[in-house]
């Protein structure tokens, strides 16, 4: 106990017990569990800063796509009908029940979007080595963005739709449906722990 | 190997918002400036608070409609089980099971698992102390998939609008359902896995 306090090396403590290590050096795809309990204690970074900011640049034109292009349509004895993301927390918001489309504007629309231009934000500065101003703002809200942000869920709702209403009517998957797809994997990738690496990186904090 | 010592032993806490290692004297982190607590403040009265809520909601979200389907003048309500074994009878067993898996059995799974902890963290348990926590990581990842429910019908919803034909929406029932994911989720979030761990010790804090 004495000689890690003694040699100031760098530590890690884990989330779901508390027990300190020295932290591990890692590479790509390596992990370290707790000894304690089995958390995940750390990850090989698997993004760097620029990759990171391809992919959220990437996730933010596919954003657009995914937000404007219809999801699906669905067709009826000739009448048909189409619907975007914006739509579809729109149909929720229906005089009671407002409050469950705000729910799930957040966590389809305005999580994503908020988690791209949060990231973009700091990662430009960052690519240049600089800290970007309101920084700490921006990696707080985003770690407390991530549990909210629900795409994947999204997703399986858009196919568990498409096999509802195929049974009545002629369902087409629209342009959106892809960016959906592209987007959840975007989100998954960039929307991670790899941020965290900023904080030592742009050596915030260190005195 | 010995077991490796406890932050608080070492006069350590972590930053729940960036990893950093800080002082236990500090309350605020001075790389990211977040507000720190050693353990999450209040957390198994919130924790509690926000269980038993949640399960007050389950009744009238499984009890009221969810969707409500006009087809050529014959307008029905569906609750999320008439919706699952509806599912079932018209031949897609396997989205039946999905849909009940999403809305049943993984809020419930939630209930259960959360109460478990509760309780056990409360009595001072030693008894399967990483298995606890490896349940308390498995509730974490799995809460929000009970959304599902919710975006199937908004979807739904939005996409059958055709006036004189048929439409559907959706009823109070899946505003109860969703607030009942929200607080599921909350009152995992509030829970502080740390404090299984804190029964090794003998300081009570």
């Amino acid at each position: 106990m004495a000689e890690v306090e003694a040699s100031r090396a760098p530590l890690v403590i884990c989330e779901h017990c508390d027990s300190v290590y020295q932290r591990p050096v890692l590479a790509r795809k390596q992990t370290a569990h707790c000894q304690r309990c089995g958390a995940l204690l750390a990850r090989g970074r698997r993004l760097s800063t620029d990759q990171l900011l391809a992919l959220t640049v990437a996730a933010a034109i596919v954003f657009l796509f995914a937000n404007t292009f219809p999801i699906m349509g669905i067709s009826m004895q000739g009448l048909s009908n189409e619907a975007t993301l914006w739509q579809t927390v729109e149909a929720l918001a229906q005089g009671r029940i407002t409050l469950i489309a705000l729910v799930t504007g957040l966590s389809i629309i305005f999580a994503p979007a908020l988690q791209i231009i949060l990231l973009a934000w700091v990662l430009v500065h960052a690519r240049g080595g600089r800290v970007a101003p309101g920084f700490r703002a921006c990696m707080r809200a985003l770690e407390h963005l991530r549990p909210w942000s629900m795409l994947e869920v999204c997703l399986l709702g858009i196919l568990v739709a498409i096999i509802k209403l195929a049974g009545m009517l002629e369902v087409h998957p629209g342009i959106g449906l892809w960016a959906m797809s592209m987007l959840t994997v975007l989100i998954i990738l960039i929307g991670g722990r790899d941020v965290r690496g900023l904080w030592d990186e742009l050596g915030v904090g260190r005195s | 190997m010995s077991a490796p010592p406890y932050a608080a032993d070492l006069g350590l806490q972590l930053c729940h918002t960036c990893d950093n290692v800080c002082p236990l004297d500090t309350h605020e982190c001075p790389r990211c400036w977040s507000v720190l607590h050693p353990r999450k403040p209040n957390s198994l009265v919130r924790t509690w608070a926000l269980l038993i809520g949640a399960l007050i909601l389950y009744l009238p979200a499984n009890l009221l409609p969810v969707m409500y389907t006009d087809m050529l003048g014959n307008g029905s309500e569906s609750t999320i089980l008439s919706g699952v074994i509806e599912f079932w009878r018209g031949g897609s067993w396997d989205i039946a099971v999905l849909i009940f898996i999403a809305s049943v059995v993984v809020p419930c799974i939630k209930f259960f698992v959360l109460g478990l902890l509760l309780v056990t963290v409360q009595r001072r348990s030693r008894w399967a102390m990483p298995e606890r926590s490896r349940l308390y990581r498995f509730i974490e990842i799995i809460g929000y998939w009970s959304m599902l429910d919710v975006l199937v019908v908004a979807l739904v919803a939005a996409l059958v609008q055709f006036r004189a034909l048929s439409t559907i929406e959706p009823r109070l029932g899946i505003l109860f359902f969703g607030l009942v994911v929200v607080l599921t989720m909350m009152a995992a979030m509030s829970f502080d896995p740390r404090l299984i761990w804190d029964a090794e010790k003998n300081d009570v804090r």
